[in-house]
This record gives structure tokens, sequence and C-alpha cells, in this order.
């Protein structure tokens, strides 16, 4: 399913007449948090409008007042959270003025919501049927029996297969994808005027994320309803809005075409959020690092006085520090709060730092780590005492080898089997079945105590940096921890002294080290966790998932980091990650796992610009570029309960054929490039950028 | 449903015959011996009618002998012959178990109707007055001794204000209800006995609200605490976005998800009160398990010790068995 065409047909609210009021005009917003400490202004002075049946996107970093906007709107915020100025009218009314019972009546009716986690949203104890139905029965618009029936055509429109039937399932019974399908039917549930979304595709998979936003982007075209769509993700954005506003530190710092700002960004913290994020639709350059700014959004209690984004600002003049500057026109249609744009200065195009950072050659001919045949089953407890057991198939067969220095990068949907791998390859879990040699040693069959050894030389880095540190101990703790276990050092000066190390060798202050995990932030946070991996100076590190809970300036920090890290210490990174750009742009070489098996492995620079699976063409396809046409993968993966037989991708394959009821093998069709597909490179994908 | 059901059902079964045998060796390592208990001290000084005594109950048999006559009984519905009240043990716990279950029966009734809807009102109004005297009412009821409570109760409503009759099951010139049930309150209405039902009622009153006290304040705050944390949940949120009435979200979206804990809460709570209740009988003078009980374990009275245990762990074993039947009511994801 292709839409992208559809953008070209949505109103433009530049031309709209002047008759007709906008759906929604926001001025000078302010929100505060009323805190001990003193009113924290999370929104401040925030001003856009949305015309009927248009797409505005909000865009920042985590912090930044998008949330709170979306809640403001609403009118759905909680104490201490309070609106102390501005003007919001909605269809000509001020909603600021309005009263509860007023609010309430427009809630789910004219103005609705979706929110970002689908897997908590819905009532566990309640029937969709019922969540779906309320919102129509209770304003007023549907009878009971008509409610029903324009739920179950909802549930199928926002493409949930035999809706009669699951309509009156619970929940639990949905996966993520669909629950936030059945999400959308709620938000669409009386045929609203405007739809707020806020990050509804941040917990899904990209290839599910690029159904929902398809979905999003034809609703808007087909019920005419206007959206503000609220991302920390400009891709995501690019693919929905035709406007973004970019939010800092309460204010919007840029307004313009999605487009025109991903293209050429007009604010100085604009252009870092699109320079942070590797793209997928453009060359590959040899230098690979990213940009990224250094320090952290301002105090809220202490903003400075001048620009709030001076501080960190790569581009500031005096005037930065000491006037903060307004919203104004830098060009037609475009709006920027900078002080160097409004000069009429542009900012320079996209390009690394200009140190360090390029690609390894692997030389090595003997792989430091080898994986043949390796299977991970997990049964399932019994049902009851004599019914056979149920098994997971997380990992069904993988072959790998990583060469010494290289980073071999691992993809694929939830479920694939990546953090399974990750774990085997450590020997967190022992494997059902194969071969894992690290360093010349057999460890899938070795006993614990043979393994410790080898603990030393291979780390992992685990993905959430607010679980993986123990909140009890102090970060030097945490770092001494490692090397007491082995004996490195004894406790004491010794130990200290590699714990200052370490902590600058990651760009940590040494004198934070008696600091506990809370007061750090998520980016510093996996700063040490990265550290602490380090600590026994390994050569091999597994990373699951390392940057996915951070924000894309602070990924493209830790990014940063990895790579300057693996040039210093000739590292050996299994980099796993969801994001395919990143993984692009850091790896390698990349394997794409479905269901615990190997479909293609390949040089990253290959792999992307030509795959030879089609599961690997879908995957690149559906990762969000503006003006990309994308070939949408439908349906998610299967349940792992039971393998599916012959080719296991291909029943959701764009190109199966009858031959694919026999499994083919992982062969290599040109030198390094290995699929498992009866017609590799046959599959043609959306052309990849300019 | 079914086959979860039988299994359990089976479980249970077992369960309840072990906890006899773990009691079974408990009271029989308890110094004291119960032929000295009944005989007295100049019956008990002659070893002839000792042995004789002790022949009679078994009690000069093997310990392993002893406790198969005791399952052998039991798979024939004979829990054998209090050696205190000679009657068959059977008889006994049947006489006085309809006093026990009809007062922590509405003591239990007492305890939900208060606590949860008090959870609810300090949850809702959270950190205001009404959370204040939610919170000083649970710790009331928790933090008062029975014993206390019973006799401030007595002397408060019956004694000073004379407001409440005194202790008893019924007035002592009463006459009760043709017995059906062993509840007074089934009884007299069968009956058509208005004037036995009042006067029921009425001497359930300061018992149960002594005996539910502690109960009380154990739902409400864990009501309170439940619904805080289903307040928080991301569906509360959403069901506000979709416009639904603050009253609807509270009583449809949130207190389904607070009822979890608090039925786990109520089970364990009910099975205490029906198991619990010596204290209050012993001072409202109430003839039901909890005096029978005491008289019981007083006197060494094995066999009755042995019927009283069997009727205590199935109690608490069919309770829990229904607290996991509602959970797959409330909760369709334990549902298989």
């Amino acid at each position: 399913m292709t839409a992208s065409d559809r953008l070209e047909a949505q109103p433009q609210g530049v031309n709209r007449p002047p008759s007709i009021p906008p759906t929604l005009e926001v001025r000078d917003l302010r929100t505060v948090f009323l805190t001990d400490a003193g009113p924290v202004r999370a929104v401040d002075g925030v001003s856009f409008s949305v015309g009927a049946g248009e797409t505005l996107g909000i865009v920042g970093e985590s912090g930044s007042g998008k949330s709170v906007t979306a809640l403001s709107l609403m009118r759905l915020l909680e104490e201490p959270a309070r609106i102390v100025g501005g003007s919001m009218t909605f269809q000509g009314r001020d909603l600021l003025a309005m009263r509860p019972e007023e609010l309430r009546a427009l809630r789910g009716d004219r103005m609705a919501m979706v929110f970002q986690d689908p897997m908590t949203g819905l009532n566990p104890v309640i029937r969709i049927l019922r969540q779906l139905t309320e919102p129509m029965v209770a304003h007023g618009r549907f009878t009971p029996p008509e409610a029903k029936q324009r739920a179950v055509g909802l549930l199928g429109r926002m493409g949930i297969t035999a809706p009669e039937k699951t309509v009156s399932r619970f929940p639990h019974e949905f996966s993520g994808g669909m629950r936030q399908r059945v999400m959308l039917a709620m938000g669409f549930a009386n045929d609203p005027a405007l739809l707020i979304a806020d990050e509804p595709t941040t917990a899904l998979d990209v290839t599910i994320q690029a159904q929902i936003l398809d979905l999003l982007r034809q609703l808007n075209a087909e019920f005419g309803t206007a959206i503000v769509l609220i991302s920390h993700d400009l891709g995501v954005i690019g693919a929905v809005c035709r406007r973004v506003a970019v939010m800092y530190a309460g204010e919007v710092v840029e307004e313009a075409a999605t487009a025109e700002v991903l293209a050429d960004p007009r604010h100085p913290y604009a252009w870092a959020l699109v320079n942070a994020v590797p793209r997928i639709d453009q060359p590959l350059g040899e230098d690979r690092r990213l940009v990224s700014i250094e320090g952290a959004p301002p105090d809220a209690l202490a903003l400075p006085a001048g620009c709030r984004f001076a501080p960190r600002c790569p581009f500031k003049i005096a005037r930065c520090e000491t006037e903060h500057p307004p919203l104004a026109e830098v060009a037609p249609g475009r709006l920027a709060r900078c002080w160097v744009t409004q000069a009429g200065q542009v900012l320079p195009r996209a390009g690394g730092a200009g140190f360090g950072g390029t690609r390894a050659a692997s030389t090595a001919t003997e792989p430091l780590l080898a994986v043949r045949g390796l299977v991970k089953h997990f049964p399932l407890p019994r049902e009851s005492l004599f019914g056979a057991r149920r098994v997971v198939h997380a990992v069904n067969g993988i072959d790998l080898d990583v060469a010494r220095g290289e980073t071999l990068g691992i993809v694929g949907e939830s479920g694939c089997g990546k953090s399974t791998l990750a774990r085997l390859i450590t020997r967190i879990h022992a494997p059902t079945a194969g071969s894992i040699t690290f360093a010349g040693q057999e460890i899938a069959t070795a006993s614990p105590a043979a393994i410790r050894p080898l603990r030393r030389r291979m780390q992992m880095v685990f993905q959430d940096p607010y679980a993986s540190l123990n909140p009890r101990m102090t970060i030097g703790d945490i770092l001494a921890e490692p090397l007491v276990a082995h004996g490195v050092v004894g406790r004491g000066a010794a130990a200290r002294e590699r714990v200052r190390d370490l902590l600058s060798t990651v760009g940590l202050n040494p004198a934070w080290e008696a600091r506990y995990p809370h007061e750090f932030s998520g980016g510093q946070r996996q700063r040490i966790s990265i550290a602490r991996a380090l600590a026994l100076e390994p050569e091999f590190i597994v990373a699951d998932e390392p940057i996915s809970a951070l924000d894309v300036n602070i990924q493209a920090q830790i990014l940063n980091l990895m790579l300057d890290l693996q040039q210093r210490m000739g590292l050996t990174y299994l980099f796993i990650a969801h994001d395919l750009a990143v993984v692009r742009h850091l790896c390698d070489r990349v394997a794409v796992l479905y269901l615990g098996q190997v479909m293609e492995s390949a040089p990253a620079g290959a792999l992307f610009a030509r795959p030879l699976h089609p599961y690997t063409g879908v995957l690149i396809s559906a990762v969000p570029v503006p003006g990309r046409t994308r070939v949408v993968l439908q349906g998610e993966p299967p349940s792992t309960l039971v393998l599916p037989t012959g080719c296991v991708f291909r029943a959701r394959c764009p190109i199966a054929r009858p031959v694919c009821a026999t499994a083919p093998p992982l062969a290599e069709h040109a030198p390094g490039r290995w699929a498992a597909c009866h017609f590799p490179g046959e599959f043609a994908h959306g052309e990849m950028g300019a | 449903m079914l086959r979860t059901l039988v299994t359990r059902l089976a479980g249970a079964a077992i369960m309840a015959v072990l906890a006899t045998l773990v009691i079974f060796l408990i009271a029989n390592t308890v110094p004291g011996d119960p032929v000295l208990a009944q005989l007295g001290d100049i019956a008990a000084s002659n070893p002839a009618t000792v042995l004789e005594w002790r022949a009679k109950w078994g009690l000069d048999l093997p310990l392993w002998e002893r406790y198969g006559i005791f399952l052998q009984g039991l798979a024939q519905g004979d829990l054998g012959t209090s050696i205190a009240s000679q009657r068959p043990v059977l008889d006994d716990i049947a006489q006085y178990a309809p006093a026990t279950v009809e007062l922590a029966s509405i003591a239990f009734a007492l305890a939900l109707g208060t606590g949860i809807p008090l959870g609810i009102a300090a949850a809702v109004w959270r950190d205001t007055w009404v959370d204040a005297a939610a919170r000083v009412i649970s710790l009331i009821g928790v933090s008062s001794p029975t014993f206390w409570l019973a006799f401030v109760m007595l002397a408060v409503f019956y004694g000073g204000l004379q407001i409440a009759p005194g202790p008893g099951r019924l007035d002592p010139i009463a006459f009760p209800p043709e017995e059906v049930t062993g509840l007074f309150l089934v009884d007299s209405l069968l009956a058509g006995d208005w004037e036995a039902f009042h006067d029921a009622a009425a001497h359930l009153v300061l018992p149960s609200i002594v005996l539910a006290a502690a109960t009380i304040g154990l739902i409400t705050r864990t009501t309170r605490a439940a619904m805080l944390e289903a307040m928080g949940q991301d569906y509360v949120r959403v069901s506000r976005a979709k416009g639904m009435r603050e009253s609807y979200t509270i009583l449809r979206h949130v207190l389904p998800n607070a009822l979890i804990p608090v039925v786990t809460l109520g089970g364990l709570a009910y099975a205490n009160l029906l198991a619990g209740a010596v204290m209050t009988e012993t001072v409202f003078s109430w003839p039901g398990l909890g005096r029978y009980t005491f008289r019981s374990a007083a006197a060494l009275d094995f066999p009755a010790i042995m019927g009283i245990t069997l009727v205590v762990s199935v109690t608490y074993l069919l309770v829990n068995l229904a607290v996991d039947l509602s959970y797959a009511l409330l909760d369709p994801r334990v549902r298989r």
C-alpha cells in the first residue's frame, strides 16, 4: 500500500481562506508544574494553529514539553501541572473558559487523543467492544447496537482481521500493534475534528510502525481529521505531517514544512536533531561520527536569560547569551527562534565532526566468535499434569562469524530471537544445541567454571540504563565490582584508580564515583553501563539495544563513544538494534533475523544498497523516510510456539511461490553475501533516497 | 474450567488430610495427659482406673495405629467421640458451627460493606479530610485489642446507653426458632417469626462490629492502595480522554482492577473470622466454634481437636478455592 502521494492532496494551512477559523488555535500557552522548588515552566509561550484536515508534527527530546502541550490541549493535566497563561481555541470555542462538563463533552467526541503505550492504555479486564463503544454511547452519537456495528466497522478499517470476532476479546489477546489499532479506532470512534497522537508508534516495531503511520495518513485523507502528531523522531513526523513545530525547553524554536526542516533546518537545535540521526536514504560517508551536541537541556527552574539553547549551541554569537530571541520569520512560511539564522546565516550541511571513526577493514582470518547451528528452545510450564509442554522456538539454527575488530549488527522484529542470541553468546542462557566458539574455545557446552575466565574477555551492555544499574550501589562500587570479583585489583586505592580511569574513558567526571545511579541522566547511565563493560578490558562487547531508550542526541553521543572506544581499544562489537539506519551507520556487517534464523547476512553497505532477501527489503522499506514510496509489510511475525514449515518467512513474503514450501538454505550468493531465499535479489523494494 | 475445579478440589482434599496428620503429631507431643485432665486427682491416682481409661479411648495403642483409626473413621464420616462431652464430635461441631458461621458472615459482610466504599472514597479524595477520616477509622479498627473493644462496646451500648442487647444469641427468655440451618436469622425468617428475627439481628450488632473491626481497617487500606495504583494506570487517562464521566471512570475502569488484590485479602479475612472468633465469642457468651475449640484444647480432648482442625482446614481450602475462582471472574488474563 503506497500512500505518500496523498500528502500532496492535503489542504494547506497557508492557503486557508481567512473567514474559516482554524480547528485549533493555540496562542502563548504556558503550563507550569508547581513544585516545592518553584514553578517549572514545562510549556512556555507555545503558539501554533491547525486548520481543518491539516497535519502538524511536534518534535523534541524528553522534557521539551511536547507531551505536556498535548495534555494541556485536552485539558487533561493532573496535579501539580497547571495552565497559567495563553489561549486555546478549538473550533472557535475557548478551551480555557470551558466548564468541566463542557470539556468532557468535547473529549473523545470532537477532540480525541491516542497515547504512547498501547500495552497499558487498554483496560485489561474490559472487553475491546465495550472500550470502543463507551465513548460512542456516552456522547450520545450512537445507540448501543449502532455503536457495536460501528466498532466492528472501525476495527476492520484499522486493518484488524475478522473484527466481528476479535471485538469481543480482551486486550491481552492482542499484540502491541493490534492494540494500537484499537486505540486508533477508539480515537476515531466519534469521527473527531482533531486527533492528538502522542508518540503512537514509539513502542512498536519498525514494520508495525510503518503500518500505523500509513493508517494515520489514510485516515487524515479519508475523514479529513486534523492530526497533531507528537514524536521524538523527525522521520515519523515526516511520514505523516506537512508541517512541524520543533520544541526545546518548553518553547517552539522552529516551525516550518517538515520537508524543509529535514533538508535545511534553520534553528541549531533542529539542525542537531536532523544531523544526530543517521539517514537511511543518504550515502554512507567514510566518517562515521554523528553530530551530537554536548550538555543537557537547561534547568527549567533557572532558564538562561538569553536563548535557551545558547549554552549548547555550536553557532552562538554574543547576542544569544543575553537576549532571548523571538520566533520570527526567517524565510517565507518558516519561523525560527534564532538570532543567527534570523540574521540570514545558513547552518552548514550535515557532515561529520571531522575526526576519526573510519570503517574498519577486517583483516583477521580467524573469527573471534563463530556460531554454528545454534538452537534455543524454552519449554513453557505444563498447562495440565499430563499435557505436552509447549515450546517457544526462540533461536532455530543460527550460523554467524564475527571477525576481530569488526561490528556485526543484528536486526529483526520483536520476537526474532535477537536478545536470546545475545544471551546465548554470553552464556547467560545455555543453548539447546549448536556450538559457540569464542577465541578458539568451545563455550556452548562449557561448564560455568570453564566460562568464568572468558567473561573477562566478553562483556554485555544492556538496553535499559535505568534497570541495569543497582540503585543502592555507588557508581564507584558498581564499576569496582567486576574488578574485585575477577581479582584484577584488590579493594582500595588500586580499584579507585581504575574506576576513575574508566569514568574519564567514557566521558564522565571521575569525581562522580561516589554518586548513586539516580543522580544521572539516561545517557550518563548508559555511559556507566559501558564503563562497567569495559572494566575488565574485554575484547568483545555484546550490546543489546544500547541506545533505544535514549533521546536522539544522546544516541549520537553514545554511538560516537562506541566508535571511539572501538578505535582506541580494538574492540569487537555485536550490536543488536531495531533501528536500521543506526545499524547501517555503525556496523561493518549485518545479519537479519526472522523467527530465530538468519535470513541474510552481508556487509552493511551492500545489504542496504541491494538486499537479497525480501524480508530485508521490506524491513528497510518500513523505515520512515519522507517522500519515499514504501512497501508496507502486512501482518506480524507468527507465534514462535509452532515453527512454520518450509521458508519461515513465506507466509508474509510478497514474492512467495510454491517452491518456498521447502526451506531454502543460507547460501553465499556473492562474496560475503549470504541469503536464505530461493529468489535472492528478486524483490525490488522502494528506491533508496535520491 | 470444570477440569480446573475438579483438580483443585482433589488437591484440597489431600491438603486437608495432611493438615490432620500434622495436628495429630503436634497434639501428641504436647506435654499433658487427657486422662489426667478428665479423671481428676483422686481417680487418676488409681493406676487401674487410668489404664482402663486409656484402653477405652485407645490411648494405649501406638501413634500410627491411632491415626489409622482416625482416618478409617474419617472415611466413613465419623470423627470419633469427644472425651469431654461424650458425644460424637460431628454432632458437637454441627451444634456450635452455625453460631460462628452466622457471626463471621455478618462481620465479613460488614467489613466489605464498610471497608471497600471507605477505601474508594479515601483514594478518590486523597489527602482530604475524607482520606484522613478513613485512615483514623482503619487505624482504630486494626489497633484496638478485641477483648478491650468488646468490653467497651458492651459497657457503652448495653450497660451505659442500654440501646443494645446483652451477650448471647437471643434474649435469655426467648425461644430459638425451629432449627433448620442453625442460623437464627435464616431459621426465624423460614418460620416467619419476626420477633425472633429482630431479636437475633439485634444480638448480632455488637459482636459483629467487634469481630469486623480489624478486618474493616485492613480492607480499607488495601482498597485505597489498590485504587490509587489503578488510578495511575494509562487506561484511566484514556477513559478521561474519551470523555467518560469521572464516576464512570472510577467505578467501571478503576474499581474492577482494584478489586483483584482486595479479593485475596477478603478470602483470607473470612477464613480468619470463621476460625478466630474465640475472644469475641467468649466476651459475648456466643455458643460458637471458638468457645468449643477453647474448651476442647483446655481439656486435651483429642477427637474434638482433630475434628475442629479438619473443619478449619477445609474452610481455609474452600475459601482459597473460591478466591482463585473469583480471580478468573475478575481478571480475564488468568482464565484459560
